[in-house]
């Protein structure tokens, strides 16, 4: 314990600069690598370029920060705040059909363009990028708190299960919502495409346009740390780790309990709901098909892998995962192949990659790659009793 | 009820009235339903709720595994479902191996019995060594450890069961005697009437062990105080083993007959089914066998209804009928139909 209070003490120390060091060194990263996509790359020779591309691809990337962008907001539930959301994809299934509503000319019977970039003369609902990021938040934070409301008294494996139920019922709500009582709310299966551009000044991105889409995912992400930092210092944060430390003892001093669990689930949808308008624009549509269960369970591998409760650690964790599962993965799996001229299919391993990573993370690392040390000393509290057990009989 | 005479003295009398008052009008509402419908179609009626309390058994020797696991040691074990979907797989192959192409004639029963019992001891046997291999060590862990690794034995298991039956759905064929009979116009498959005749001795046999057998008692102290039954003397690891090999084993049974009646297998069916279970040990109060198997059969009627009925939301809402009932269930009833009110540890 007493290694932890020290490291507390020179964190308060570096507190007013903190802050500024990592923006610095966060957006340096991600100007570097926007520099050479957009710049380096096509000046350097045909072999590179095929490799970069088929190992680190631009679209990937960005798929990537959509990814870190919903797992930070799963941090915030199940790192900070300890409760296990097994239902997370349905926030971002909600943010991407409300990127789906008002971004696109799905509502046909409406016509209505506040500050966009779209043709005038099409019809539907078409709102800037920067608002619906902002309603399909707001949507998803209000799922959150009815969710969360009837629930978070529950001990936390029904609280578990309730939100796998939801993230069932809300895919399912949308794949059969082409007709609810003869209203078309999401299209069916068939989806809503193509949602608009986002619109920088004197500028409309397209489908295509990667390194745009690249800094405004950036931004997103960056702005989504900041607010996990200051969160986790504030007076809500620290309210969530005592919760998560110890419920009794956190009600016993004087945290409000409900409304502390209610915000860190509202804060989290809130993110997600970011990333799955993010997402929309990023794949232009929302597909009713895509939001099942493993969305829920790769984004908790990636917070569990990186480090429950440690941004950085989620960050990483969040690109590795999403990179092994885009192009990660195949890639390494050609490289085998054509070295070795073995025929193995690297991709279909994905199930026991994940299965196996979150097993073995849980028996001897559970607290992740990038360890935040309260946690640390929390899930080993019990390893001397458990070895206990082991021995008796 | 001294509800009236008082008075709302505070916020929870005020709550108990209203859960009392919405879940009233909740039932009139499902009774008006219920009600229509029999009027409109009696037949469709009695055909629908077959066909769900034949799927009510099923899942009952899969919530069982369950209840079982939650109860000593409160666990929620998501791959519970993956074993039994490699329960079907496994008496699939098993079944397919021994048949080959020719009829077997009376021989096939004594298959299907061998084939039941291996597939049981296979499933329990799993089970066990997935709680020696993942669980066990994570017993005083916080509970965020052994549940996150459930849900990854369960990815392990569906890679499994996606190696062995590949990526899309098999179809199998099936020992037992196809045909039904009919009563009025109600038809009855003779698979169903021996779903029954399997489950319930089954479901008898359970609850045996756990009531009338040493080993029964081991475990029921087991799962009210592991330390004070380790003082009594109770071998707390083999006990907790043994539990899950009988879930396991009640698992294995399941997807035998699941495998058999619907001649079906695919690596993702152990998910929902599995969901589906749980919902319904849930709906019967977690820990309890009895409420496992009234849920469950609950669960298979509702769905069944709403499947099968001219009125209702039909298949395609299927899903989203039974979580709603869970998420429910869990904001106004946590502890069940049957469950007892334990003190909250928070």
């Amino acid at each position: 314990m007493a290694i932890t209070l020290k490291k507390e003490n020179k964190s308060k120390k570096i507190k007013a600069t903190s802050h500024r060091k990592w923006t610095i060194g966060f957006l340096s990263a991600a100007a570097f690598i926007w520099v050479f996509y957009t710049y380096v790359l096509i000046r350097t020779p045909e072999g590179f370029q095929s490799v970069v591309q088929s190992w680190f691809p631009p679209t990937g990337l960005n798929e990537a920060l959509v990814w870190v962008i919903c797992a930070l907001g799963l941090n915030i539930v199940v790192g900070y705040a300890g409760l296990l959301d097994l239902g997370f994809v349905a926030f971002w299934a909600i943010g991407g059909y409300s990127a789906g509503w008002f971004m696109s000319a799905f509502f046909h019977q409406a016509n209505i363009h506040i500050l966009t970039t779209a043709n005038p003369a099409l019809p539907g609902i078409h709102l800037s990028f920067w608002a619906v990021i902002f309603i399909g938040g707001l949507i998803c934070a209000f799922f959150g708190i009815i969710i969360g409301a009837p629930t978070l008294r529950l001990k936390s494996d029904y609280l578990a299960l309730v939100t796998l139920g939801f993230g069932e019922i809300i895919p399912q709500v949308f794949t059969n919502g082409e007709n609810i009582a003869g209203f078309n709310m999401s299209n069916g299966t068939k989806g809503i495409s193509p949602v608009d551009n986002i619109g920088v000044p004197g500028k409309a991105l397209g489908p295509f346009d990667f390194s745009w889409k690249f800094a405004i995912f950036v931004l997103l992400t960056a702005l989504m740390v900041f607010v996990s930092l200051r969160l986790r210092t504030g007076r809500l944060g620290r309210a969530w780790l005592a919760i998560r430390e110890d419920e009794l003892a956190a009600s016993m001093m004087g945290v409000p309990l409900m409304r502390s669990k209610l915000a860190a689930y509202a804060v989290g949808a809130f993110s997600g709901g970011i990333g799955g308008v993010a997402f929309a624009t990023h794949v232009n549509g929302v597909f009713a098909d895509r939001f099942n269960f493993s969305i829920s369970i790769i984004l908790l591998a990636m917070v569990v892998l990186g480090g429950m409760g440690n941004v950085w650690g989620v960050m990483v964790g969040a690109l590795l995962i999403a990179w092994i599962n885009s192009t990660g993965l195949p890639a390494f799996g050609d490289l085998v192949n054509s070295t070795f001229n073995t025929s193995i299919n690297f991709p279909s391993y994905n199930f026991l990659l994940f299965g196996g990573v979150l097993i073995l993370m849980m028996l001897y690392k559970r607290e992740g790659l990038i360890p935040e040390s309260r946690l640390k000393a929390i899930l080993h509290e019990a390893d001397d009793a458990t070895s206990n057990i082991g021995g008796s009989h | 009820m001294s509800l009236f005479t008082n008075g709302y003295q505070s916020r929870q009398d005020r709550r108990k009235y209203l859960e009392r008052t919405l879940g009233l009008i909740a039932a009139t509402l499902v009774l008006y339903w219920l009600g229509i419908n029999f009027v409109k179609s009696p037949s469709q009626f009695f055909q629908a709720s077959l066909i769900g309390l034949s799927n009510g058994v099923l899942y009952a020797l899969i919530a069982l595994g369950y209840t079982l696991v939650y109860g000593i040691i409160e666990l929620i074990n998501f791959a519970h479902g993956d074993l039994f979907m490699l329960g079907t797989v496994f008496s699939a192959n098993f079944v397919a191996m021994w048949l080959g192409q020719e009829y077997l004639g009376g021989a096939q029963w004594g298959v299907f019995f061998v084939c039941l019992i291996a597939v049981m001891v296979f499933c329990g046997t799993l089970n066990v060594g997935i709680e020696r291999f993942a669980y066990r060590r994570l017993r005083r862990a916080p509970k965020l450890a052994p549940l996150i690794t459930a849900v990854g034995v369960s990815f392990v298991l569906q890679f499994v069961g996606l190696r062995w039956n590949g990526s899309g759905q098999k179809t199998w064929n099936s020992i037992l005697p196809k045909g039904a009979f009919f009563v009025g116009e109600v038809r009855i498959p003779y698979t169903t009437i021996f779903s029954f005749a399997i489950t319930v001795p089954i479901l008898l046999l359970m609850s045996w062990i756990v009531t009338r057998t040493s080993q029964g008692k081991a475990m029921r102290a087991t799962a009210q105080d592991q330390d004070a039954a380790r003082l009594m003397g109770i071998n707390v690891n083999r006990t907790i083993s043994f539990t899950f090999a009988l879930g396991g084993a009640l698992a294995g049974a399941a997807g035998l007959l699941f495998q058999q009646t619907r001649g079906l297998t695919s690596y993702n069916l152990g998910y929902q089914l599995g969901l589906i279970a749980f919902t319904s040990a849930v709906m019967g109060g977690i820990g309890n066998l009895q409420g496992a198997v009234l849920g469950a059969l609950l669960i298979g009627l509702i769905q069944g209804l709403n499947d099968g009925l001219p009125i209702g939301l039909g298949q395609q809402w299927s899903q989203t009928v039974v979580f709603s009932i869970l998420i429910l269930l869990m904001a106004f009833k946590p502890t069940g139909l049957l469950g007892k009110r334990v003190t909250e540890k928070v």
